[in-house]
């Protein structure tokens, strides 16, 4: 793998975050107010809930964590969405970078992207709410690197489905985080569901890590077992997004679809 | 021969994009590719470039086939422009050559970018958001890009097509000047008849997805008993044969 140009496809989009002023507004806006919206609720149901009682900002640090997969997936597909809507696609693909050197490029800005958005929200939080994100320890980054790897793998699969149904598919990509959140257990715990749709939840990160979240909060227990568990868990999909991606990058040079990529 | 293509055919859905084509192009010639829309110049562009996989046939560059080049490698020698790609519009000129010139590997950066810029006089702009840019400014800036790593094969897919007769001579003149002074073998897909003419050591025509005809420009005006190559162009085009 080539460095250089791993980061001049990273240059590339930094270039457009750092050319607009708007754009840097917009991805710190939305964490921002998430973190208002999420912070009040918190405060209500710390004062009102028996099961929040023992424990402030349960619900703002699951909203904040939360936030920062949503942002990682939606900053890997926006880039991706950019080479399109800018009809950059063509010049892009026929330049002599690997596809293992795209996906890592996307990969590390997509970070970069979200922390731009998340760090002064999760900043914010703090005083405004008295919730520190950073109360979670070292375990923190554990979950975050978890987050981070599903983030990136909803990513490769939106960006497949982009490669194999071209722009349309654009609206999957908007939607796609919430399909899953109803199954991930980020603001209850998995019991709430039902039996069978349970066995379907455990077979996603989601649940490992926001369940491990409460653990921390409301036991002071770290399980490193389960943190363990959603980090391998996440790194499957994460193998199988990129097996996808791959195969739906080969399926659009046969379909021929990557020459005229664009709105 | 330094590019050859053999019995190339795409296939779309049932119908034949590319139908058996071939031809070979002589290192550090001009080839013209002509045809009606739709007669496949696009899609054989596309899979020289790699962008599309070939039903069946051989795409061998420099001895090689493409199958058997690593995609990057093969990548790095060659180059493309068109006026219906564009580079990222929200970048600047430099930021954009900045990056291309990163992706393409080149060393001396700088010296290769203030040499390309000045050559097509596009250093005026150079702090310019690309989409601020008037058609010729950005067709010029894209002719920087597809020259950025000095390609020893250049594929133009109409490259003065939407430009004033101005620009489009002053892009004709710089590709021909160019090719004398650099070592490249350039593939040129245009509708203008005048272009061909003037760029072209030989051309190949295209209808229905195959070779309808092949030689230089004066070879098939004489073939056909016309006065030129756009008279010759409506002949083929319009008849029901495909010779």
């Amino acid at each position: 793998m080539n460095f250089n140009k791993v980061y001049a496809l990273g240059l590339r989009h930094m270039y457009l975050i750092s050319n607009s002023l708007p754009r840097i507004i917009d991805l710190i806006y939305w964490p921002t107010v998430q973190i208002f919206l999420w912070g009040f609720i918190s405060k209500f149901f710390t004062l009102n809930s028996d099961y929040y009682s023992n424990t402030v900002g349960i619900i703002l640090t699951a909203a904040i964590l939360y936030d920062f997969l949503f942002r990682v997936s939606i900053s890997f597909n926006m880039m991706f969405l950019e080479e399109i809507w800018s009809r950059n696609f063509t010049n892009l693909f026929i330049a002599p970078i690997k596809i293992s050197e795209i996906v890592a490029s996307l990969t590390f800005t997509a970070i970069l992207r979200a922390l731009i958005g998340m760090v002064p929200a999760a900043i914010i939080a703090i005083p405004l709410f008295g919730v520190s994100v950073f109360k979670l320890g070292i375990p923190l980054l554990f979950l975050l690197l978890a987050l981070y790897l599903f983030g990136i793998t909803l990513g490769l699969l939106v960006t497949s489905g982009l490669l194999r149904f071209g722009p349309s598919f654009e609206n999957i990509a908007w939607a796609s985080l919430f399909f899953l959140a109803p199954l991930g257990c980020i603001y209850y715990p998995i019991e709430i569901l039902p039996n069978s749709i349970q066995i379907i939840a455990k077979g996603l990160p989601l649940v490992h890590i926001f369940e491990e979240m409460r653990s921390i909060l409301i036991n002071g227990n770290v399980n490193y077992f389960d943190i363990i568990k959603s980090i391998s868990i996440s790194i499957v999909y994460f193998i199988l997004g990129v097996i996808v991606f791959y195969v739906s990058f080969l399926g659009a040079k046969v379909r021929g679809t990557l020459i005229n990529m664009g709105e | 021969m330094f590019i050859q293509i053999k019995n190339l055919k795409k296939k779309f859905n049932d119908s034949f994009a590319v139908n058996g084509i071939n031809f070979e192009i002589d290192k550090d010639r001009t080839l013209g590719l002509l045809g009606p829309n739709g007669c496949g110049k696009t899609t054989s562009i596309g899979m020289i470039l790699g962008l599309i996989k070939p039903t069946s046939g051989e795409i061998i560059i420099d001895n090689k086939n493409l199958d058997t080049f690593k995609r990057d490698e093969i990548l790095a020698r060659i180059n493309f422009a068109s006026p219906y790609i564009e580079l990222p519009k929200k970048l600047t000129v430099r930021q954009n050559l900045e990056v291309y010139s990163r992706l393409y590997g080149i060393k001396n950066r700088k010296e290769r970018i203030d040499e390309i810029s000045e050559d097509l006089n596009i250093s005026d702009f150079f702090e310019r958001k690309t989409g601020e840019l008037s058609s010729g400014q950005k067709n010029r800036v894209s002719l920087a890009k597809s020259l950025i790593n000095k390609p020893e094969i250049l594929l133009l897919d109409e490259p003065t097509a939407s430009l004033d007769p101005d620009i489009g001579d002053f892009v004709r003149s710089y590709i021909q000047n160019y090719r004398s002074k650099n070592k490249v073998t350039i593939l040129l897909a245009s509708h203008n008849m005048a272009e061909v003419e003037r760029l072209c050591d030989s051309i190949i025509m295209m209808k229905n997805g195959k070779i309808i005809d092949r030689g230089t420009c004066k070879q098939i005006i004489n073939k056909h008993g016309r006065n030129n190559l756009e008279e010759t162009f409506l002949k083929l085009a319009r008849s029901k044969s495909e010779f």
